[in-house]
């Protein structure tokens, strides 16, 4: 251990002008269009009076198809997919709109032989949000273990299906993102 | 609960329900946020340097063929972990109103004159030692409507990536002694006041540049992580 320790600056809000530097051109693009097995997520960011925010940006970070991260931090070792950034990054549009395409995660081991399934972390800043909301995204086609995950396994019933994208029938996955009111999103301290 | 990130203490950051922002009564959850236990999604996160980016990213002075209108900066300072171990390698994406307080988006109407040769935005990547630094302009208090008469104080904002998933940080770094901070609801919606000071940088003298520009340091402290080996190993317990 070392002997400093020293306060964490405080976070404060993107504010209404996030969009002169953080969308990135090829921000939603996890793997190129094209890439086989891509699968396209997409939602809507809503405020407590169901309107779209359009000055928000979601982020997202998962694992790969095998479940590994190209990272030090990861136990077993760093792992890359060429092609797969694992990091993804939206603005919402005027309607409130966001999307990602990507590559469905692997399911990740957990301790006392628990697994996680298959998920992404996700990031929401907005104007009027001081600090940033985490959530997760996790798959309606993985019943079983969306039933054995730990965090799933930790909420209440209800909470557990808004935290399930749903498939829709263009073959894409919707997530929308409550900020407050009826089906809010249930949000994580992490 | 497994936090090989420890969390910070109350007060560091601002709570998300801030009557004094008006922003934020429509955006805040009005369920308790439930704690993430940090395992793998959690203690990795998207690692960027310098492949995002470009030649002359680190000199916001000058854009569209020209010099910008203001006071020169040079903003450094480093990116550190709350255990004081540096975040080397991490990519700070930053963006500020011009000297006239102005913001180059089609939101931003209030009358201020846009400059033809300021952008606004910047990107640099910390060293070996965590250290960051770019050029700048001093960007002017702006008014808003949140209240009446109400001005943001000089601000520029960072946007923080560090490590981790957990790490992920956005954040305002203020002027010393602005004049402003008093009727601010986004700077003082730090509950802590020694916190908020945090966000303040200080004027340094070293890295003024005689005929050139006025020198500004501001650390930015990153959650830390435990030493203890742990917990996070997926196999060991």
């Amino acid at each position: 251990m070392t002997d400093v320790q020293l306060g964490c600056t405080p976070s404060q809000t993107v504010g209404p002008f996030l969009a002169i530097v953080l969308p990135w051109h090829d921000g939603a693009d996890i793997v190129a269009d094209g890439t086989p097995g891509a699968i396209v997520v997409r939602g809507t960011l809503t405020d407590g009076n169901g309107d779209p925010v359009p000055d928000g940006i979601v982020e997202v970070w998962q694992a790969d198809p095998d479940g590994r991260f190209d990272h030090p931090d990861d136990p077993r070792g760093a792992a890359s997919t060429p092609g797969f950034r694992g990091f993804g990054r939206c603005a919402t549009d005027a309607d409130g709109r966001f999307w990602f395409r990507t590559l469905k995660p692997g399911p990740l081991p957990a301790e006392d032989g628990h697994t996680e399934a298959p998920h992404l972390d996700v990031s929401v800043f907005a104007r009027g949000l001081l600090n940033r909301l985490v959530t997760r995204i996790y798959f309606p086609d993985e019943p079983a273990a969306n039933a054995a995950d730990p965090v799933l396994g930790d909420l209440p019933e209800p909470d557990r299906r808004l935290l399930i994208a749903t498939a829709e029938d263009d073959g894409t996955l919707r997530f929308d993102i409550r900020l407050q009111g009826d089906d809010e999103t249930p949000f994580f301290r992490v | 609960m497994r936090t090989p990130y420890p969390l910070d203490p109350d007060g560091t950051h601002p709570e998300y329900d801030v009557a004094d922002y008006r922003s934020t009564a429509l955006r805040h959850p009005k369920q308790p946020l439930r704690l993430l236990p940090q395992r793998l999604t959690e203690v990795t996160g998207p690692v960027f340097g310098h492949e995002r980016v470009r030649p002359g990213d680190d000199d916001l002075t000058r854009w569209g063929g020209g010099e910008a209108v203001g006071q020169r900066l040079v903003v450094h300072g480093r990116v550190l972990d709350s255990g004081g171990r540096p975040v080397p390698n991490t990519l700070v994406e930053v963006w500020q109103a011009n000297a006239g307080g102005r913001y180059r988006h089609e939101v931003d109407q209030w009358p201020a004159p846009l400059d033809p040769h300021f952008a606004g935005l910047g990107r640099v990547v910390t060293d070996g030692d965590g250290h960051y630094r770019f050029a700048t302009i001093k960007p002017g208090a702006y008014p808003w409507r949140n209240h009446r008469n109400a001005w943001r104080p000089a601000h520029i904002h960072f946007s923080l990536f560090g490590q981790a998933f957990t790490q992920r940080l956005v954040t305002q770094m203020y002027f010393p002694d602005d004049p402003l901070f008093f009727q601010d609801p986004i700077f003082n919606s730090v509950p802590d006041p020694r916190a908020r000071r945090r966000m303040i940088s200080s004027y340094d003298h070293e890295v003024t540049t005689d005929h050139w520009a006025l020198g500004f340091r501001f650390d930015i402290v990153l959650r830390g992580r435990c030493q203890t080996p742990f917990e996070s190993e997926p196999d060991d317990d």
